[in-house]
C-alpha cells in the first residue's frame, strides 16, 4: 500500500481520520499515535509561529482563545512559503470573518499593525539622507522634489485607536486607549521598528510621498504641519533619497 | 582565532545552533564553540537585525547554513522561488557548509513546517537524487544530506535508510550529515540497533555530526516513542552512541542543537564542552 504525500498531508489536518494505510509501527500494525506525532508537530509549530507573530492579539484575546483561533487559522491558511517570519499574512481578513472575534472589531487592524511591524523588522537596510540636505534646498526646489522613503516605512489608518491599543499592550506605563480613529507611521531608524501616532493629514501626505508624488502635491490638507512631518521623517532616518 | 577564510570547511570542533539571545555571549566568550549553524530560512528577510548579526558573526566564525524548508523529499518539483532565495543567501554569505534534510515539508504549494518522512524505494531514490543534483548545480557547491528521525515505517519501503543514503551520496556526490540523536530516536522507535545503523552508514561521506535532546513518550501499545524535540539536554545513551560513532569516523564538526526551550549560554556551552571532550578522545 503506497502512501503519497497528498494523502499524508490530508491526514495531518484531519485529526478524526485514521492514519493513512501503509504507515506502520515496527510490528507491522497501523501507525496510530506515531502518525499523531506529525499531526502534533505541524499544528504546534504553526500555532507557535502565529503566537510569535501576533503577541498583541494574543494579549487582547487571551491564551486559550488564541490557541483555539490559531487551530482554525492553520487549517484554513497553511503557509505558502517556508519563510515562517511572514506566516499569518491573512490574519486580518480571517479575524474580520471569524465569528467569535466579532465583539472586538479592532482586532483585524491590530493584526495589520503587527504584520507591518514584522515587515519593518525584516525590511531592507537603507542609508538615510543627511538631515541638512532638505534644509539646503530652495523652497521651490523643495516642493518640486520627490522623496524616497526607507523600505521599513509604512502608514496605517484605522477607525480604531490602533496606536493606543498597541502601546497599552506593549509598554508598561502607556495610557488607556481612547476610542477614536487613529493613524500610525512605522519607521526603523536602527534595528527596532518604531510606531508613531500621526494625524490624518500627515498620513495622507506620507502615503502620497510613498507613491512618489512631488512634495508640493502632497499638501492637500491645510491642517498639515509640513515642518513637523519632515522633521519626524528625517529624525527617524526615514528619507533615503531626494530627487 | 579561527580560520574563517571563506573556502575552509567546517573545523572538527563543537558548534552550536545559533540563537539570537546568545549573540552577546558568543561574541564575548565562545569557548569551546568553534563554529555556528544557522537555519537558512531565518535569514531570508531583506535586512535588519538578523542579517546584520549574521554578517558580524560570519567575520568571526565559520558558518554552516542548515536548510529546513527546501523539501528535498518532495514527490513534486522543488520550489524555484525558495531555491533562488537559498542561492542568494549562500552567494553573499559563502558559508563553510550547506546542509538539508532527507524529508519533505512542502506539498501543493503549502509549507507544513515539519520534516515529514518518505518511503525508501527506487522511485523516491531517483526523485531525491534529482533534487540534490538540482540544488548542488544551482548553488555551485556540494551539500550535506541529514538522516531523519523516524516515528513510523512505510510498508512500501524496499531499501533500508542506510542503503538509501549511501546510494544518494554515490549518485549525486553529496556529503552526509549524520544526526546521532536521530539514529538513536529512530532505532528506539523502530526497534532496530543504533550501533548496527552506524556500522552500515557510509561514514566516509560524513561532513558533520548533529547531537540534540529528545522527549520520551509511548505509543498506544506501550512501546517507547521518542520525539526529536531539540528542547533539552542530550541523554547519556546518545553521548555513548556518539563515542561509538567517533571511534569509527574520527573527529568531525559536531553540532549541539537546542532549538526549543533554549537555555542560557552557560548551559549550552556545557554541552559543547562535553562534545569537545568526546572529540578530543579520538583526535589522537
Amino acid at each position: 500500500m503506497k502512501v503519497n504525500q497528498e494523502a499524508f498531508q490530508a491526514g495531518l489536518f484531519d485529526p478524526a481520520a485514521p492514519a493513512p494505510t501503509g504507515l506502520q509501527n515496527p510490528d507491522g500494525a497501523p501507525a496510530t499515535k506515531r502518525f499523531d506525532v506529525y499531526r502534533n508537530n505541524v499544528a504546534v509549530s504553526l500555532s507557535d509561529a502565529l503566537e510569535a507573530a501576533f503577541p498583541v492579539i494574543r494579549k487582547l484575546v487571551g491564551d486559550q482563545f488564541f490557541r483555539a483561533m490559531a487551530g482554525v487559522y492553520l487549517r484554513k491558511h497553511q503557509p505558502t512559503s517556508p519563510l515562517m517570519m511572514f506566516y499569518g499574512e491573512k490574519m486580518p481578513q480571517f479575524l474580520r470573518r471569524f465569528p467569535p472575534a466579532q465583539s472586538l472589531p479592532y482586532l483585524p487592524d491590530i493584526a495589520k499593525l503587527e504584520l507591518a511591524m514584522r515587515r519593518a523588522y525584516h525590511a531592507a537596510d537603507a542609508t538615510a539622507v543627511d538631515p541638512q540636505a532638505l534644509a539646503a534646498l530652495a523652497p521651490d526646489a523643495l516642493l518640486a522634489s520627490r522623496l524616497r522613503l526607507a523600505p521599513p516605512v509604512q502608514v496605517l489608518t484605522s477607525d480604531y485607536p490602533i496606536h493606543g491599543i498597541y502601546r497599552a499592550n506593549t509598554t508598561n506605563d502607556a495610557p488607556k486607549p481612547v476610542m477614536q480613529p487613529e493613524a500610525v507611521l512605522i519607521t526603523r531608524p536602527g534595528f527596532d521598528p518604531q510606531i508613531h501616532l500621526i494625524d490624518r493629514s500627515t498620513a495622507t501626505c506620507v502615503t502620497a510621498l510613498m507613491d512618489n508624488t512631488p512634495l508640493g502635491e502632497t499638501l492637500t490638507d491645510d491642517r498639515l504641519d509640513l515642518g513637523a512631518t519632515l522633521s519626524l521623517l528625517l529624525g527617524q532616518s526615514a528619507i533615503t533619497e531626494i530627487h | 582565532m579561527f580560520d574563517v577564510s571563506r573556502d575552509a570547511p567546517l573545523p572538527p570542533l563543537p558548534g552550536v545552533g545559533y540563537k539570537p539571545q546568545h549573540y552577546a555571549d558568543i561574541i564575548k566568550n565562545p569557548d569551546p564553540v568553534g563554529w555556528l549553524e544557522i537555519h537558512a530560512e531565518n535569514y531570508m528577510g531583506d535586512g535588519g537585525r538578523p542579517i546584520a548579526q549574521l554578517r558580524h558573526l560570519a567575520e568571526r566564525f565559520p558558518i554552516s547554513v542548515h536548510g529546513v524548508g527546501l523539501s528535498i523529499g518532495s514527490e513534486g518539483d522543488l520550489d524555484p522561488d525558495h531555491l533562488a532565495r537559498l542561492k542568494h543567501l549562500v552567494d553573499w554569505l559563502n558559508p563553510a557548509s550547506f546542509s538539508e534534510h532527507l524529508a519533505w515539508s512542502t506539498h501543493d504549494s503549502h509549507f507544513l513546517n515539519d520534516l515529514l518522512p518518505l518511503p525508501y524505494t527506487e522511485t523516491t531514490l531517483a526523485q531525491v537524487a534529482s533534487h540534490i543534483t538540482q540544488v548542488q548545480d544551482t548553488l555551485g557547491r556540494q551539500m550535506l544530506l541529514e538522516n531523519p528521525s523516524s516515528y513510523l515505517a512505510f510498508a512500501e519501503s524496499t531499501l533500508s535508510e542506510t542503503e538509501f543514503l549511501r546510494e544518494i551520496a554515490a549518485r549525486t556526490g553529496c556529503g552526509l550529515l549524520l544526526d546521532v540523536n536521530n539514529v538513536f530516536v529512530s532505532a528506539t522507535n523502530l526497534k532496530t540497533s543504533p550501533q548496527a545503523y552506524i556500522d552500515a552508514f557510509p561514514l566516509e561521506a560524513v561532513g558533520e555530526l548533529h547531537l540534540g535532546g529528545h522527549d520520551e513518550d509511548e505509543d498506544e501499545t506501550g512501546a517507547p516513542l521518542l520525539i526529536d524535540s531539540h528542547g533539552k539536554a542530550i541523554v547519556d545513551p546518545v553521548w555513548s552512541l556518539l563515542d561509538y560513532t567517533l571511534e569509527r569516523s574520527g573527529p568531525k564538526p559536531l553540532l549541539i542543537e537546542w532549538d526549543n526551550d533554549v537555555p542560557d549560554w552557560a548551559t549550552l556551552a556545557k554541552e559543547a564542552t562535553r562534545a569537545a571532550t568526546a572529540l578530543t578522545k579520538v583526535a589522537a
